[in-house]
């Protein structure tokens, strides 16, 4: 982790010389992960920090998901380009959040057509503005309205696209990490990419329904795949004996919360006593488990 | 930073990367201290523009004796970042806290609301849900019924990440719309203040200005005007704005002196401008009510 660390600030220091090519690890034929570090986003880690990569078809590739700045979008090019010789057709943005989309701008060129979640636009609409202003402060990297780039191709429910001898199958799913989650099943390898719908070692991050996220981690649960990529951790081959600590963690804010709802007590004293028994198990905990608290009570006390 | 300076930085990172690792690993703690940010606490906007223009020639005192605002450390969701105004004195016909007006000083809109009080309301406590943009102070003035006004505020830092500060799920809190619900203290009794929570469902929307990127437009559409009344006698008023989290949520006190009806009456609106209120559009009228029976 610290050479990675090293190496992404010697990294930012040279950006305006060649870019360097993002490393990608191949976890089966013809997919490519490059695997982030659990860490917040940051000044030092300029907001790389989540899983991301590429699917490559017989006629061209799918990117799915574009980094967390312009640069690590650039480099992440730069690794398709070392890898095959086929040219980007489809840019698959997993849902709105910074980490995801801020290397968009790397692939913005003819032929290449971004797709996401019928409500992504909707989402980077309403946060555009603050987390433009926010990079710089937040992240030291310089973003424009122009960074922001919205899908050309909504996903209502479900859309097939083909890289060629491969087809990729998008899944647009109800409001569960965020109200604009998209996931990518790839037949050939029976590889779901789940995005952030799965966070293995890192804690999981509430962004939209705590209910709704574990409705659609329930129905998940019932299929086969041979590999699952998380948005954050390790490729799951085990699926779905991995995806437990999730769902286990996320049950227990429910559980615990609906108690503190029939007690009549108040969302100050839930972010400070529920789910702390998680505590232990996960990675950035401290960093977001109250924000998780306040946005899972906020949801089920209209229940 | 200067640019020279995060140059030469840079340089000396690469350099440590031919050391050996515990060097390596005490170095670059030591060289990202310099890199963390510890945003000032500035009263300026306080100073400079919103106490003169809510406040103008009025003497203020600085003072937890009267009012004390509650706000956690950070906002650990921008979205939804609850606080709490605790008062010190009792609300009696004689003497009582008329208003308490409440700001986020570095928010685009710093108003969070004016919520005026009334001797009914038995004890002037209020909490509430903000958003939080960024490191600010947030402050509440008390304009007692003599004429007095006593302030007391609370630095909160902002959260990083992934967060913004809007609702998680619009879709949700738009479906349920008006929607109100009230819940009394199950420790409530005869004549005594009892503290009550008021939820109002609504999306409170900031307004979106991302319309050149992404063709889509929304102006604000957020809630205004509140009051709630015992048996038709005034507990609180509310008039308040887009700093007050989707879905408000409001917790004060009345006092039951007999059975009757707790009465919730808003109305909402929307802006042009996030940061402006000159032009708006009224909204609807919602109104719901609640038996309580002490």
């Amino acid at each position: 982790m610290k050479h990675l660390l090293l190496g992404l600030l010697v990294f930012f220091s040279q950006n305006t010389l060649a870019v360097t090519a993002l490393s990608v690890t191949e976890i089966t034929s013809g997919i490519f992960v490059h695997f982030g570090n659990h860490e917040l986003p940051n000044k030092t880690n300029h907001g790389a920090v989540a899983n991301i990569g590429f699917i490559v078809g017989d006629s061209c590739v799918a990117v799915i998901d574009t980094g967390g700045n312009p640069e690590q979008g650039y480099a992440l090019k730069k690794a398709i380009e070392q890898t095959t010789d086929k040219p980007v057709c489809y840019v698959i943005n997993t849902h709105v959040h910074p980490d995801h989309i801020y290397g968009n701008i790397a692939f913005k060129q003819k032929g290449v057509k971004f797709i996401g979640h019928k409500k992504l636009a909707r989402a980077m609409a309403t946060r555009g503005a603050y987390y433009i202003e926010k990079a710089n402060e937040q992240l030291d990297i310089k973003l424009q309205e122009k960074h922001i780039i919205a899908p050309d191709k909504e996903v209502k429910k479900h859309l097939f696209i083909d890289l060629g001898g491969r087809k990729l199958r998008l899944t647009a799913h109800p409001t569960a990490h965020t109200d604009n989650d998209l996931t990518v099943f790839d037949q050939k390898t029976n590889t779901l990419w789940m995005s952030d719908l799965l966070f293995i070692e890192h804690l999981p991050v509430i962004d939209g329904s705590l209910k709704g996220w574990l409705t659609e981690l329930n129905r998940m649960e019932k299929h086969h795949y041979q590999y699952v990529v998380p948005g954050h951790g390790p490729v799951v081959t085990d699926w779905p004996k991995s995806l437990q600590p999730e769902k286990h963690y996320l049950n227990t804010l429910l559980v615990e919360i609906r108690e503190m709802l029939a007690q009549g007590r108040f969302i100050e004293e839930a972010i400070e006593t529920v789910g702390y028994s998680e505590k232990d198990k996960w990675k950035l905990f401290d960093q977001f488990h109250k924000r998780n608290v306040t946005t899972a009570f906020a949801e089920l006390e209209w229940e | 930073m200067a640019a020279t300076e995060t140059i030469q930085y840079y340089k000396l990172i690469a350099r440590i990367k031919l050391m050996n690792n515990k060097i390596k690993l005490s170095l670059i703690l030591m060289l990202l201290v310099p890199l963390v940010s510890f945003a000032a606490k500035d009263e300026s906007k306080w100073n400079n523009s919103l106490k003169n223009q809510y406040f103008s020639g009025v003497s203020i005192q600085e003072s937890n004796d009267v009012i004390e605002i509650e706000a956690p450390y950070r906002a650990e969701d921008p979205a939804l970042v609850p606080i709490k105004i605790i008062s010190k004195i009792k609300q009696t016909q004689q003497n009582y806290i008329k208003k308490i007006t409440v700001f986020v000083d570095q928010n685009p809109f710093p108003l969070v609301g004016e919520f005026g009080l009334t001797p009914e309301t038995g004890k002037a406590n209020l909490a509430m849900r903000v958003r939080v943009n960024s490191y600010s102070y947030i402050r509440a003035v008390a304009e007692m019924s003599d004429g007095k006004f006593y302030m007391s505020k609370k630095f909160v830092k902002a959260s990083g990440g992934c967060s913004a500060p809007i609702g998680a799920d619009l879709d949700a809190a738009m479906k349920r719309l008006g929607k109100v619900k009230f819940k009394v203290g199950k420790d409530m009794q005869l004549g005594e203040p009892v503290a009550t929570q008021l939820l109002i469902s609504h999306p409170n929307i900031t307004g979106m200005q991302m319309d050149q990127v992404t063709r889509f437009i929304k102006k604000s559409h957020f809630v205004n005007q509140l009051k709630v009344t015992f048996n038709d006698k005034v507990v609180l008023t509310a008039k308040i704005d887009i700093a007050i989290s989707a879905d408000p949520n409001f917790r004060f006190y009345f006092i039951p002196n007999k059975r009757g009806t707790l009465k919730a009456e808003f109305t909402d609106m929307s802006c042009e401008s996030p940061i402006s209120r000159a032009v708006c559009v009224k909204g609807k009228e919602y109104s719901s009510e609640y038996q309580v029976s002490p």
